[in-house]
């Protein structure tokens, strides 16, 4: 069977609260055995209700989720979550107030000797760099040890996938992508397979080797990283991930788009008609600082971003423009500075008259 | 009907996996707990007869009369000295006023019935009050007027003595809950301080003052000891003639639905003033400064709390004091220690069962996130606003029929004899008790559970666990503090209880607050003072600790 090759298989999945529209609509994912995925996006885009549908928290309406090839939910049918042997950590890691953190981790190891209870337990703190802090109760951890516990927690029982909600964004920002490198280390030292969710990008970039970025209820591209920000399939995607603008443009003989800043050359992948007009993605590193350059733009604005500057840029004919310059060249606002295109992916799609997206 | 509202217009979660036995289990309680009042309400239609129509044309416009006076009388006093207490404890600095604003609620420990046993044996003819004033001028019987406590405005006042803390407490939280800077305005804006009260406070808490006298107003309803006692007709002694001595199961039911009428409007108020006052704005975060008083306001100030305290608790528990320890029961001793014994052993079982029952329907309600469960759970905490002696109705109406009916078929099919399974034990008194004050520990384990994150069954289940084994092993240990709570108080309201009790309790099987009010009955005032005492030596512990903390709940550890 196909399913038998997935850690997990989610597949047309539908869920919607009652009176108001779906919050997941056509939602496909499919996980192979270690890998670590993402689901990515704004708030509302039904991300958690994903999740919570997978941990079985959450009833799906329709479709079907299946883990290591066995259903655990369709039409009509749900398991549990205690039957589904699945690891969660929440988003307030929900570490039981009333066990210190040694019984917070041996809780979910009911089948097990005393002893040998306290063996696992000890052996996941030390693994999640918490050794000998079992006595300590919630209150007594910070923030950081606190996620780790919940890790620990989530990983004892060895479940076949572990879903994280969230699980850095109560952390300063620090400490959080320092966790998120190290929970992945863990991870993949122990061959899990995880899913992940966040509206963080850098969170998910860290952490994830697949990442989707999800719009209504439905994943819009499911990428690597690198992908997802170079190679978007759609503007919802483009301007998601990463920053940048859209610039209109024409496209041109010779898989060209032609632009009020110059011509661009090969669009790969963007099904060009001569003469159909685009909308041109432009990344603030697209954008380069050229003070010999013909092409003019005023400072609108400044933001400092210590090795660089980001630089909102405003053409002579009033089109916003970011650029990424390195920051030794501090410029003042109302300045014009010379600009030119040096664009490495064209990304770019089709522009409809009056379509917004 | 709250529960519907609260979930109307936000997503409403979907039912969560496995959940379907506690919803039903939590729904059938409800169902169970809100059953006798049906009972008493299906009696509306069954005509009422000649009994009936006599008690129409006779008594019942003296009981509606009567107890619309009292209500009345009630509520206005019970506003005004909650009113002027709370404004003086929120606004004004004096020595003691930290230890006075919890201190006001302890009328609260002390049954109506028992400060009118003492009121009583204090200013009777006889009483020491009055004997002491005609040694001092001289005067002999029929020289000079003095106000009969055993009257109707003689109630009134030991129900606004005792029951004023519902005011208090709620209005108290008002005025601390309003920014300083609104009465400031009103000051900025030419008026004096005590027009800025009139227009500007009084007017915001006028919510909270409201929903805290319907409260005392049910309480005043409920009461049976106290209207009985000083021969005041009402409602609640109208249905207990009718059912005890006139034998009109029928006329009862249909006196306790009037009676349930004039609640039912007061809940509705209650409800409504509750659901305005939550649009008030938030505390600020500003620490309020209080006016530091000296001199005559100081004095005044402290009058206007010590007052209400002396009357609704002090003098009353110096002068059952002072009579139990001049003469006291006299039986004291075995008797009294069997007494205590029943009370102990009701309040506990029925502590015990309400404590259980609530966490099912608590948690049931919870985990299935069912608005069915919902809404019954607040059907059955309706029980609470019901007097007792309308439940007493509604109970024993059908218990007695299913005694008959369970006895015939036990004799006939067997042949044995079982007497009274149901209203000859603890059985249907226990029931009453449940549905009485189930709201009690429901309203706590409520509380309890809300403080607990969903994300911790969520978490529980993630690692294994059944709805079952979640409750016993997550949500009981982090709760426990709520559960002793709400023990505590279900144990206080049912050592209290008189009416149900009263018509309830099997054969012999006396309690304090029964032996209390027979020996008052008896004129045996002195005798009634021990058990008296005692009813509110047990409710004294748990209601300080409830007060301090709802006085002070930075104070209180979350459970």
């Amino acid at each position: 069977m196909l399913l038998m090759s997935h850690a997990l298989d989610v597949r047309k999945l539908r869920f919607s609260y009652p009176g108001m529209p779906p919050v997941l609509e056509g939602f496909d994912l499919a996980l192979a055995e270690g890998e670590i995925g993402c689901l990515l996006g704004p708030s509302g885009c039904g991300k958690t209700t994903a999740l919570r549908c997978i941990a079985g928290l959450e009833a799906a309406h329709e479709g079907e989720i299946a883990i290591r090839g066995q259903v655990v939910s369709k039409a009509g049918f749900t398991v549990p979550t205690e039957a589904r042997r699945i690891g969660v950590v929440f988003q307030d890691y929900a570490l039981f107030p009333h066990l210190d953190a040694m019984d917070n981790v041996a809780f979910g190891l009911r089948d097990h000797a005393r002893a040998e209870r306290r063996k696992r337990a000890a052996e996941l703190l030390a693994l999640v760099g918490l050794p000998g802090s079992g006595t300590k109760y919630p209150h007594e951890l910070s923030g950081g040890q606190k996620q780790r516990v919940a890790l620990a927690r989530a990983l004892a029982p060895g479940p076949q996938l572990l879903l994280l909600d969230e699980p850095f964004s109560n952390l300063d920002a620090d400490l959080r992508e320092r966790l998120s490198i190290e929970v992945r280390a863990i991870l993949k030292a122990q061959g899990t397979t995880a899913l992940l969710v966040t509206h963080d990008q850098n969170e998910a970039f860290a952490m994830a080797d697949t990442v989707g970025v999800m719009r209504k209820g439905r994943i819009e591209q499911w990428d690597t990283a690198y992908n997802l920000y170079h190679r978007p399939v759609s503007r919802f995607v483009a301007d998601f991930v990463g920053e940048g603008v859209l610039i209109d443009g024409l496209a041109s003989e010779a898989d060209g788009i032609d632009t009020v800043l110059g011509a661009l050359r090969h669009c790969p992948g963007c099904e060009l008609k001569p003469g159909m007009p685009v909308a041109l993605l432009l990344r603030p590193d697209d954008v380069q600082h050229d003070d010999d350059a013909v092409l003019k733009a005023e400072v609108v604005k400044k933001a400092f971003r210590g090795a660089e500057f980001l630089y909102p840029l405003k053409l002579d004919d009033g089109k916003q423009l970011l650029s990424l310059v390195p920051s030794h060249h501090n410029h003042a606002i109302g300045e014009k500075i010379g600009i030119k295109l040096h664009v490495d992916h064209v990304v770019a799609f089709p522009r409809a008259e009056g379509a917004d997206d | 009907m709250q529960a519907l509202e609260s979930t109307r217009g936000a997503p409403r979660p979907a039912p969560r996996l496995g959940t379907r036995s506690w919803n039903a289990a939590a729904v059938a309680i409800a169902i169970a707990l809100a059953a006798p009042i049906a009972v008493v309400a299906s009696n509306l239609f069954v005509p009422g007869g000649q009994a009936w129509a006599h008690l129409v044309a006779t008594v019942l416009p003296d009981y509606a009369l009567n107890s619309a006076t009292l209500v009345v009388l009630v509520a206005l006093g019970t506003t005004i000295v909650g009113v002027a207490c709370a404004w003086v404890v929120a606004n004004c600095e004096f020595p003691g006023r930290r230890v006075l604003e919890w201190a006001l609620a302890l009328p609260l420990a002390m049954p109506a019935y028992v400060i009118a046993y003492a009121y009583t044996d204090a200013l009777q003819f006889a009483g020491p009050v009055q004997s002491g004033l005609r040694e001092l001028f001289g005067w002999a019987a029929g020289d000079y007027w003095f106000p009969e406590i055993r009257s109707l405005p003689g109630a009134a006042a030991m129900f606004v003595a005792v029951l004023y803390p519902y005011v208090y407490l709620l209005a108290r939280v008002a005025f601390l809950e309003q920014s300083p800077s609104l009465a400031e305005a009103g000051r900025t804006l030419g008026l004096p301080p005590w027009r800025a009260f009139f227009r500007v406070s009084l007017p915001l808490a006028r919510p909270a003052v409201a929903a805290g006298a319907a409260l005392a107003c049910m309480e005043t309803l409920a009461d049976f000891g106290t209207v009985s006692y000083f021969g005041v007709q009402t409602f609640t002694t109208g249905i207990f003639r009718a059912w005890l001595s006139m034998g009109e199961p029928v006329s009862a039911a249909k006196l306790s639905m009037i009676l349930l009428a004039f609640v039912v409007v007061l809940l509705a108020a209650e409800r409504m003033a509750r659901r305005r006052a939550r649009f008030h704005d938030v505390p600020s975060s500003r620490r309020r400064s209080r006016m530091e008083l000296s001199g005559g306001a100081r004095a005044a100030a402290l009058a206007t709390c010590i007052v209400p305290l002396a009357l609704g608790f002090a003098i009353p528990a110096a002068i059952l004091a002072s009579l139990a320890l001049q003469g006291g029961d006299g039986q004291f001793g075995a008797r009294f220690a069997t007494l205590a014994a029943n009370s102990f052993l009701v309040a506990t079982i029925t502590a015990a069962i309400a404590v259980a029952l609530a966490v099912v329907m608590a948690y049931g309600a919870r985990i299935s996130r069912s608005p069915v469960a919902g809404a019954m759970n607040r059907v059955a905490s309706l029980g609470y606003a019901v007097p007792g002696a309308v439940i007493a109705v509604g109970v024993l109406i059908p218990a007695a029929k299913l005694d008959n009916l369970l006895a015939d078929a036990l004799d006939a099919l067997w042949g044995v004899s079982v007497g009274l399974v149901l209203t000859g034990s603890l059985v249907a008194l226990v029931y009453a008790y449940l549905i009485r004050f189930l709201a009690v520990a429901l309203q706590t384990v409520e509380a309890g559970l809300a403080r607990i994150t969903p994300s911790m069954e969520d978490a529980a289940r993630s690692l294994g666990l059944g709805p079952a084994e979640t409750l016993a092993r997550v949500h009981l240990p982090m709760m426990r503090t709520s559960l002793v709570t709400a023990a505590l108080l279900v144990f206080v309201d049912v050592m209290k209880e008189l009416p149900a009790t009263f018509v309830m309790r099997p054969f012999n099987f006396d309690t304090l607050a029964v032996q209390a009010y027979n020996l008052a009955s008896d004129e045996r005032l002195a005798e009634a003072s021990t058990a008296s005492l005692a009813i509110v030596a047990v409710g004294l512990v748990p209601l300080i600790v409830a007060a301090r903390r709802m006085v002070r709940p930075e104070e209180s550890r979350t459970g």
